[in-house]
């Protein structure tokens, strides 16, 4: 085994993989923040550009539309501005909304024990085991989504479950250490032992789940628009991959149109799961130093 | 011996049961929460396609009488859990004569046959991968090529399943693109169509398990990586055991059993992955099935499909669960302290 020089002050908190996730999310969150600065996003609807223009780098290649356009004349450059942001917005809504219930829930299970605990653990149990992609689809069809809100919070109702699970075996391991002890010993009250001493020692665990639960909500959310159940009038990287598979995209050829949308959700999904990786060995020492 | 208890098994009994239940009032409860009624807005929306339709009012009139939406809200809830109980589905919206679970039959053995052994590969190939990453005596030139394993573990399978069939099916016209079998052939127990049906399967196969082997591997590397530091497994490696027995029979053996755990729990995601690379390889499954009833605004074929993955998930839980007591005796009496 090489030997690793330990710091005093390691800086945990710079983790590789966390760092190169990070990066890459960024990357992904600037396409939304920057790119309307310079492109204009009205040429991501129906009929603004011409039809099935290929990128710049083909033959018929036009600066114009330097990342093609697709079969309806949408300009592909300014859909992947406006959807990026959207399909990103739906997993932080989601996910928050999940996080938050899985700390109240959580922290009651585990601090209440008994029937409590034992109600809330086989909820979360069971929804855990339930394949929310097929639940999810029976409430789309039903509802008429407008805007992606809406979408969000219906996918919050599968992004409880973990966050719940965490909290809750955190608080019942926490609960035995000796400074809660000592918190409780004095005096503290439930909500000071709950968020002054045991919060800061979960938040690795609770960052993991969070970037988890958020890579979760856009997994369900793409499946949903690509399915055609997401909101029709708004760009979504789902969307668009729903629209060049309806239009055989792939068997004509039309690589830029599906293409691009499946590789910046690619990019979103390996940097969330780098950063829950790296989060997790923030969390649990004994992954560090393990290759991979 | 065995460890299978009677509190034990009616306790996962009650697991299973919830499960459903959940799941199946989820399906009938969250979609009546939302303003307007599946009636109203599925003629909102044929007036969006068709422009006008004659005597809307009427016609959702007559439907919300037909399908009972005019009764209280539980009188509908208990029907609908009755003939859930029943296994009665209703009938097709889109196919009218013919019921949701005539529509859905047929695709069943497609998916559960896709699955199962999508799941055998990821999990064995997945496993080992992930137990030779957390042992301290693998071959260094293995530890460097491993994780290359892991490089498209959070990629969802469809989009996995979209490039495969871009690169494999329609540039190199290696594999079938879409369907479940070739049309040249006669299902039957015949060996060409055999052949056929696993030459189709490939690519969906291959889309599942490369992508859900990686979190077998991550979570069975840092079992191993516990399973190191163990005194069985220091001594098995002093008594000058073969290194292939230390690593199955005291390594593997005893890091395996947390991870037959998350194959319950992965269940839920696995079955709901699947069945978007079902669509996208126009595979003859559930998947595929839920997607046309999708096009077809088919509620109660959708309603159906979901119903039943839900209870194909609840049961192989179930069936999990009275495997690991067998497994590990220490099963029964943990999940019953706690």
């Amino acid at each position: 085994m090489v030997r690793r020089s330990v710091s005093r002050y390691n800086p945990e908190w710079l983790n590789k993989k966390l760092v190169i996730g990070g990066s890459m999310i960024l990357v992904v969150v600037l396409i939304g923040l920057v790119g309307p600065l310079f492109w204009n996003t009205d040429l991501a609807y129906v009929g603004s550009s011409p039809r099935s223009l290929p990128p710049i780098w083909a033959l018929k290649g036009n600066i114009a539309h330097p990342l093609g356009t697709e079969n309806m004349g949408r300009d592909m450059l300014a859909q992947l501005i406006v959807g990026t942001p959207s399909s990103l917005k739906v997993g932080l809504i989601a996910a928050s909304i999940g996080l938050g219930v899985g700390l109240v829930l959580g922290s009651l299970a585990g601090y209440m024990g008994g029937k409590v605990d034992n109600i809330i653990r086989t909820l979360a149990d069971s929804a855990t085991t339930i394949p929310s992609l097929a639940v999810l689809v029976v409430i789309a069809a039903h509802v008429r989504m407008q805007d992606t809100t809406v979408m969000a919070l219906i996918l919050a109702l599968f992004a409880w479950p973990h966050p719940t699970r965490i909290v809750r075996a955190q608080v019942l391991t926490l609960r035995e250490r000796g400074y809660v002890r000592m918190a409780i010993l004095s005096g503290a009250n439930a909500f000071e032992v709950m968020f002054i001493e045991m919060l800061p020692n979960m938040l690795p665990w609770l960052a993991a789940s969070y970037t988890g639960g958020i890579s979760g909500a856009i997994l369900g959310a793409t499946g949903l628009e690509v399915l055609g159940l997401g909101p029709a009038r708004v760009p979504s990287l789902g969307l668009i991959i729903n629209q060049a598979t309806g239009a055989s995209a792939l068997m004509r050829g039309l690589y830029w149109w599906w293409m691009p949308p499946i590789l910046i959700l690619m990019i979103i999904f390996t940097g969330f799961f780098l950063i829950t990786m790296g989060l997790d060995e923030i969390a649990n020492p004994r992954l560090r130093g393990v290759k991979a | 011996m065995g460890g299978l208890t009677k509190q034990y098994v009616l306790t996962r009994f009650f697991m299973f049961v919830l499960t459903i239940w959940i799941g199946a009032t989820a399906v009938f409860l969250i979609p009546r929460l939302a303003p307007g009624d599946p009636v109203t807005s599925m003629v909102m929306r044929m007036t969006e396609r068709e422009g006008r339709v004659e005597n809307a009012q009427e016609l959702i009139a007559a439907w919300k009488e037909r399908f009972g939406l005019n009764d209280p809200l539980y009188i509908q809830y208990f029907r609908y859990l009755g003939n859930l109980v029943r296994f009665d589905f209703g009938y097709s919206l889109a196919n009218f004569p013919t019921t949701a679970w005539e529509m859905v039959r047929p695709a069943l053995p497609w998916s559960v046959r896709l699955l199962a052994v999508a799941l055998i590969f990821s999990f064995a190939i997945g496993n080992t991968v992930g137990a030779l990453m957390g042992w301290r005596k693998t071959p260094s030139w293995l530890q460097n090529i491993l994780p290359l394993s892991l490089t498209f573990t959070s990629i969802p399978y469809f989009m996995f399943g979209i490039l495969l069939l871009y690169f494999i099916a329609f540039q190199l016209h290696l594999l079938p693109a879409s369907g479940g079998y070739s049309r040249d052939v006669t299902p039957g127990w015949n060996l060409p169509y055999i052949r056929s049906v696993i030459t189709y399967s490939i690519l969906p196969l291959v889309s599942i398990v490369l992508t859900s082997m990686g979190g077998w591997a991550l979570g069975m590397r840092g079992l191993m990586v516990g399973v190191n530091n163990e005194d069985y497994f220091l001594l098995a490696q002093a008594k000058g055991l073969s290194p292939a027995r230390v690593f199955f029979r005291y390594g593997v053996r005893n890091a395996i059993l947390p991870s037959l755990t998350a194959l319950a729990l992965g269940m839920g995601g696995l079955i709901s992955g699947s069945m978007l690379v079902e669509y996208i390889f126009a595979y003859p499954g559930t998947g595929y099935t839920l997607y046309r009833a999708i096009i077809t605004q088919d509620y109660t074929v959708m309603q159906t499909i979901c119903n039943l993955m839900i209870l194909i998930t609840a049961t192989s839980v179930f069936l999990l669960d009275l495997l690991y007591p067998l497994i590990d005796p220490r099963i029964t009496f943990r999940r019953s302290q706690m």
